[in-house]
């Protein structure tokens, strides 16, 4: 079916026959995501393919000056449509979209005119997206889905959050990936049947999975910490960052990623400080408050939970990264991940983890700001802290990121080191 | 053992060349430096075993470095010391009291901060400002790098040329070569380039002072370079430290890290590691082979020699011939003809940097040649140099480039209609609809260089271009190395050299690069059929056939390359010529050529505020040619320049306005104080409504001058990310300028929402538009000091921003304005504002209707309100103007955006680009050129959208992108192609009409 400007429309004839594909941004949350959408009666499926052709296909049908995400996920979905893996007539698109002064509100607009250019121009997308920018009548949110959804990204980043910390150290490799997968399904299988969305329900499991964790065995050797921020996509994409929580545990680092709900809650932040600023109308900022206050609530709960009942880091109260960003910046920059940037390599620095690779696509310009603009005073201001920011993008080689990361974590393992003493050096080669 | 007396072997191994060091006690023992030719493994087997005898059979600690020695330690199992941190060991070992250690090499540039919280910072995925860019700068102006060196001491003065990467830095360069600027200055330029980009690219804002440490290659070698740096620093004899050991700092880090640190091993333990793995086990994505065969290449071979062009002897011709010239970017070419069109004479070769020199003692040559037997009849000249060459030897015609490769391909394929043309610098390619040049495409300046880059390239590896080529013919493996900025692709060949490719897989897959950066980044096509059906191809690049096939392959179609491929440009040229001749050719006779004479000298044009340096050359008969000039003023009569005056330009009307307002702030009386504003980013268009608001409240209001080179480089040390777009980082300039100018504050606010016109979905800023303050009061050190206003504001209501202003002045200025007095500066200044830009669409109305009156041509020269400033955008609108166009600006026009905006129009500057994009698409005589200054996102988005209105009814689109590069030699061309199609357009369009 088509609308009136000619672009396809996922309706709600489709639910049944459409498969609907889903670019994999995070793992464990987005696993969660499409089983959740799958109990409301959505074929969803989690493109998880790799490959130079992805690169290639985004090369071909998007603008080249496009931002690295755009080029990867439009091409990601392309490929897929020409993998023949697909009947592309009962096939849509979801993309996750954002809105925004940032060029990536353009994405859902970039992927239609890529797919017509490749000619699948019927191919109905589907935005998901919290602030009403694209319609799609054959998607309903109802509450108790949205409400799951909701719970999906509270136990995605536990589980992540726990990986993270377990897996540099398993005795058994993937022993911590594989408890992480598990949980996902056990979620929500729960949540199917009406489990695990309420607060009792959410801090039982939270305890089970806390207890799982520590039941992994794991060495005691010291690892380097190396925190993760940048922009949403190449940050948490394994697709987007070359594997980089992969390749920093193969470094002997243990990688740190602060999770999804740091950016809910940026972005309820954001509609609470619109009110302020440019006067939005009470009912939005009203709106705002609550949902801010209920997920502040949340996360001190998890917070909570993971100091008493287990011996790993918990997330940072967001309330303090907020506190601290508003020592750098205004808390009115709100383009891409504005604040949220500098706020969260903050909260590294405060938890002990001065190591950091900044992700961030090549030209992204947000990351100008908000990235390398804040590394200046971030540096001077606090001590030994060793950030290196990390450009990705179609021409940018792994072994050139890689080789950066790595004078990072030789920077980190010799803070951790005495000095050394002068020698000094005759050259006998010259007689 | 103690550390210190154990036997220490450093390897370093970088992207061409392998060091090895040996330490034991204190002692620097051997050292050894060598290029390897990617042949990683059995160079570093060489070199130790070279080496046996110092370093004996005993235990000794040992580890490998640098970028191509990553992949070999891994696969060898041998210890790896990332470089910069074994630069690091040394340099803090040795010389502990350096505060900064930069360090150049061959495609790496580092810098190291030792005091005051250590950091250390390599480039990034730009390569400019290195060694190979040394390199190829010195290849360009055909000397070697000790004779670039000996060359740059004796430099005069300073030319800006583009510090961001090679690939601009060369078309700055190209330019002043064409124009004749010294060599030596050129030399010493080149030098500035890279220490101006160590400075920005690096520093990114950090000081460099006290004790500097320089290392590497180039550092080592080049004493020109040594002095820009010293220079350019402000660094005494006592702090500016070039060590003996300044090509071993990696080598010798490594060896020092292994004797703190590593385990015993033997030097024959470490050669069986390095014996064991093979050259290169690789993870490489490889391509089809392209050609699975001899017979393969033979039919390939033959069809293509189909595509020629009958010669004739010159010794057995007689009667009248045509002379065609190209003088190209890096190559010059001369074509003879006969009346038929069969070739007499041909030439193709490097232009050396000297294109004079050289079309003088090739017209000797066929002057001598013809004798009295041919006569030429007429001479036409294209390409880069066209304006020189053409005054040098008073030749009858000059004409753009497209035109005479239309020319040329059409005298091939009668019905081509897709010309791709890759030469050794540029990409030009054109769609050809109802016998005019349809659409013109020309590679921006981030990805050309193609043509030249694998002759670099070919060089650096120790091959010439025709070998190169010719071992990627039959390659097994080809490459991939992806489709991107040639710059970007240095690091790709690394990968694959560090992954054990062969030089063959090498070549073959630089050769599919080539051609996927024209397919995929220029004429940006999704499939063949988007290209045309009846392909020419020609220049230079395309007479390799490893590119030629890959270019088929790519496009899964056969195409022409006529045998003259490399020629085209001055064949066209010629035949243009011969269907144009004039009774009398004005041609310099032979007798004239003997005494022949060209000096160039440079001078600065005070004619109007652009200051262009000028290269005046001068030729014996007292001839000129004056070049290096954004506009036609330095050679112009004064009638000339009133009659150029009269035609309207919005871009000057504009900078008179911004004039107007700057004198009204500066006027006002300082009751309160004074107020300084950057001429930056957003204030190019809200300037009136903040300078009205604050003079009302009592303020003074210094409004900074529009930009030059100088702004740029004034606050260029303080510049934290490279890749930002021109506008944002000559901010830094203009803040410095005010600090100095006696203002108590500076103030630019942060607009997250501009100016709501109700022409899309919303009316956003760009990120740095919005935010740039956030950016500056973090990186300016100046700014610690002083009070920078940057509040948040909301320029949509009067009222709210009314008590955002009343608390900014409380809290930041310590003044107490009432709520009425600033309301009523409030509503002053949104009147000064709308006051403004009904001026500017009154204006816009006024020259349309000029325009219109006057039969002239109307430009919409769109981009942003910014784009205005001469330094942005580099005269192009005098130079647009100087054809003969009305210049009008996308805020000039009162035309409504079009309803099916296909992508998201939510911000207020890029709304009215579609407006724009309309309106050109609905009128008559009237083109659309739109300004893109580099690394802008945004416009990635809104260029293909303006391509895709204006295509849609059948107009040209002609996009420029514009970054700190000062080469209007490209703009022109463009400019002059599409003035060239637009006169065969409508040709075509009156044939015609008188058909029917």
């Amino acid at each position: 079916m088509e609308q009136n400007d000619g672009r396809a429309v996922f309706t709600k004839e489709m639910r049944p026959t459409h498969t609907i594909l889903v670019p994999n941004m995070l793992p464990m949350h987005f696993k969660m995501i499409c089983r959740i959408l799958g109990q409301y009666g959505y074929r969803c499926e989690l493109l998880e393919t790799t490959g130079h052709e992805i690169v290639e296909c985004g090369l071909k049908y998007v603008h080249n000056d496009t931002c690295y995400p755009a080029l990867l996920v439009i091409g990601q979905f392309i490929d897929a449509l020409q993998s023949g893996k697909y009947d592309t007539h009962k096939t849509a698109l979801m993309l996750t979209q954002t809105g925004g002064g940032c060029r990536a509100s353009n994405y859902i607009y970039l992927l239609r005119k890529a797919l017509v250019k490749a000619g699948f121009g019927y191919v109905p997308v589907i935005s998901l997206n919290f602030s009403g920018l694209k319609d799609n009548p054959g998607l309903d949110f109802t509450a108790p889905m949205v409400l799951r959804l909701a719970y999906a990204v509270l136990y995605g980043d536990l589980l992540m959050m726990l990986r993270n910390q377990c897996r540099p150290y398993e005795t058994e490799a993937g022993a911590s990936e594989r408890l992480a997968v598990e949980w996902t399904e056990r979620l929500t299988d729960d949540m199917r049947r009406g489990r695990g969305m309420n607060a009792a329900a959410a801090r039982r499991n939270y305890r089970r999975i806390l207890a799982d964790f520590e039941a992994i065995p794991r060495t005691a050797e010291k690892k380097v910490k190396v925190g993760i921020v940048g922009e949403i996509f190449v940050k948490f994409s394994p697709l987007g960052n070359n594997h980089l929580e992969d390749f920093l545990v193969s470094e002997g680092a243990e990688p740190r990623m602060p999770g999804l709900l740091d950016f809910c809650l940026y972005s309820c932040y954001d509609g609470i400080m619109d009110y302020t600023l440019y006067d939005t109308g009470l009912a939005s900022y009203l709106l705002y408050r609550i949902a801010f206050a209920v997920l502040i609530a949340k996360q001190k709960e998890m917070i909570r939970i993971v100091k008493k009942y287990s011996t790993f880091d918990p997330p940072t109260p967001f309330r303090h990264a907020i506190k601290r960003a508003e020592e750098y910046i205004g808390l009115g920059a709100k383009m891409g991940e504005g604040w949220l940037l500098p706020a969260e390599m903050l909260e590294l620095i405060d938890a002990g983890v001065p190591n950091i690779v900044c992700t961030q696509p090549f030209g992204c310009l947000p990351n100008h700001v908000f990235g390398k603009g804040m590394m200046k005073p971030l540096k001077s201001k606090n001590g030994d802290v060793n950030i290196v920011a990390i450009d990705y993008d179609p021409g940018a080689t792994r072994i050139n990121q890689e080789n950066r990361i790595k004078l990072m974590l030789a920077n980190a393992r010799r803070a951790e080191e005495a000095p050394s003493e002068p020698i000094s050096l005759t050259d006998e080669t010259e007689k | 053992m103690p550390d210190s007396i154990r036997t220490a072997v450093g390897i370093d191994i970088g992207s061409t060349t392998a060091k090895l060091v040996v330490l034991r006690g204190g002692k620097l023992l051997y050292k050894k430096y060598e290029r390897h030719f990617s042949y990683v493994r059995r160079k570093a087997c060489e070199m130790l075993r070279e080496a046996a005898a110092v370093i004996g059979p005993g235990p000794i600690a040992a580890a490998v470095s640098g970028s191509a020695g990553l992949g070999l330690a891994e696969r060898a199992g041998i210890p790896f010391v990332q470089e910069v941190f074994a630069t690091g060991e040394t340099v803090r070992a040795l010389e502990p009291d350096t505060s900064a250690v930069i360090e150049l090499g061959g495609e790496d540039a580092k810098i190291l901060f030792l005091r005051g919280g250590t950091d250390e910072r390599m480039n990034g995925t730009c390569a400019g400002g290195t060694g190979a860019f040394i390199d190829q700068m010195a290849t360009l102006l055909d000397m070697t790098p000790d004779e670039l060196d000996e060359a740059s001491l004796r430099h005069t003065r300073i030319y800006p040329i583009a510090s961001r990467c090679g690939v601009f830095a060369k078309s700055d360069v190209q330019p002043l070569l064409n124009q004749g600027a010294s060599k030596d200055d050129i030399a010493a330029s080149i030098y500035q380039a890279v220490v101006n980009q160590t400075i920005t690219g690096l520093a990114q804002g950090r000081r460099i002072e006290g004790k500097v440490m320089f290392l590497g290659g180039p550092l080592t070698y080049d004493r020109g370079l040594r002095e820009r740096f010293k220079e350019t620093l402000g660094l005494s004899d006592e702090n500016a430290v070039f060590p003996s050991y300044g090509l071993y700092p990696v080598a010798i880090g490594a060896a020092l890290y292994a004797a703190r640190a590593l385990e015993d091993m033997t030097l024959d333990g470490l050669l069986a590691r390095l014996d064991a793995v093979s050259e290169g086990a690789s993870e490489l994505s490889h391509l089809p082979p392209l050609f699975s065969s001899e017979e393969e290449y033979a039919a390939f071979a033959a069809r293509h020699a189909k595509a020629s062009v009958p010669t004739r002897p010159i010794g057995e011709a007689e009667g009248d011939a045509y002379l065609g010239v190209d003088c190209g970017s890096t190559t010059t070419k001369l074509v003879l003809i006969d009346t038929d069109g069969a070739l007499l004479y041909t030439y193709y070769d490097s232009n050396r940097g000297d294109p004079v020199g050289i079309v003088r003692a090739q017209l000797a040559e066929i002057y001598a040649l013809c004798g009295d037997r041919i006569r030429i009849r007429a001479c036409a000249v294209t390409g880069y140099g066209e304006e020189l060459i053409r005054h040098a030897f008073s030749m009858d015609c000059g004409l753009v480039e497209t035109v005479a490769h239309f020319t040329a391909a059409r005298f091939f394929q009668p019905k081509v209609d897709f010309i791709l043309d890759i030469g050794g610098q540029d990409i030009k390619c054109f769609k050809v609809r109802g016998g005019a040049i349809d659409s013109i495409m020309l590679n921006e300046a981030c990805s050309s260089g193609c043509g030249s880059f694998i002759e670099t390239f070919a060089r650096a590896m120790g091959y010439s271009i025709e070998e190169f080529a010719r071992l990627g013919l039959f390659a097994r493996r080809p490459v991939d190395l992806g489709s991107r900025c040639t710059v970007f692709m240095n690091s790709s060949v690394k990968q694959a050299q560090k992954d054990g490719a062969s030089v063959e897989d090498i070549s073959a897959g630089l050769s599919m690069s080539v051609v996927k950066n024209a397919v995929y980044k220029v004429i940006r096509a999704a499939s063949a059929a988007e290209l045309g059906e009846h392909i020419v191809v020609q220049g230079g690049t395309f007479q390799n056939d490893a590119v030629l096939r890959s270019f088929e392959r790519e496009l899964g179609r056969d195409v022409v390359r006529p045998a003259v491929a490399g020629l085209m440009g001055a064949y066209g040229a010629a035949l243009y010529v011969r269907d144009r001749a004039p009774a009398v050719s004005s041609l310099i006779g032979p007798e004239a050529l003997a005494s022949f004479t060209h000096t160039s000298r440079s001078v600065i044009c005070q004619k109007c505020t652009n200051h262009c340096h000028l290269t005046v050359n001068t030729f014996s008969g007292g001839a000129r040619y004056i070049s290096g000039n954004k506009c036609e003023r330095g050679a112009m009569t004064g009638a000339e320049k009133a009659a150029a005056d009269a035609v309207p330009d919005m871009h000057v009307f504009k900078r008179a306005l911004l004039d107007e307002w700057r004198a009204r702030g500066s006027a006002a009386e300082a009751v309160r104080g004074t107020i300084g504003i950057p001429l930056s980013l957003g204030m190019y268009e809200l300037a009136p409504l903040w300078i009205t608001l604050f003079t009302r409240l009592g303020y003074r209001v210094l409004l900074s001058d529009f930009s030059t080179r100088a702004t740029y480089l004034a606050g260029q040390g303080s510049i934290p990310s490279d890749t930002a777009c021109y506008p944002a980082k000559i901010m830094h300039g203009h803040i410095e300028t005010l600090l100095h100018s006696g203002a108590d504050a500076v103030f630019y606010p942060c607009l997250t929402y501009n100016v709501d016109e109700h022409r899309g979905q919303n009316h956003y800023n760009c990120p740095l538009v919005a935010y740039y303050s956030e950016l500056l009061v973090s990186n300016m050190e100046s700014l610690s000091a002083a009070k920078f206003l940057y509040p948040y504001l909301d320029v949509n209501s009067p009222a709210l921003l009314t008590r955002q202003l009343c608390a900014m002045c409380e809290e930041k200025l310590s003044v107490r304005v009432s709520r009425r007095e600033m309301r009523a500066a409030v509503d002053a200044g949104f009147a000064a504002y709308a006051e403004h830009m009904a001026r500017i669409r009154a204006e816009g109305a006024r020259a349309l209707a000029w325009a219109r009156e006057n039969g002239r041509r109307t430009m919409l020269l769109v981009g942003r309100p910014y784009h205005v400033d001469p330094e942005i955008s580099h005269g192009i609108d005098r130079l647009a103007a100087s054809l003969g166009f009305v210049i009008l600006t996308e805020d000039a026009l009162d035309a409504p955006v079009p309803d099916d905006v296909r992508v998201l129009n939510q911000w207020t500057y890029h709304s009215r680009l579609y407006a724009a994009a309309e309106y050109a698409a609905e009128h008559e005589n009237t083109s659309l050129v739109q300004l893109v200054s580099f690394g802008c996102g945004i416009d990635a988005i809104t260029t293909d959208e303006v391509r895709r209105i204006l295509e849609a009814k059948g107009k040209l689109y002609t996009q420029i992108k514009i970054d700190e590069i000062t080469n209007l030699g490209a703009v022109a061309i463009r400019l002059r192609s599409l003035l060239g199609a637009l006169e065969m357009r409508e040709r075509a369009a009156a044939a015609g009409g008188e058909e029917k």
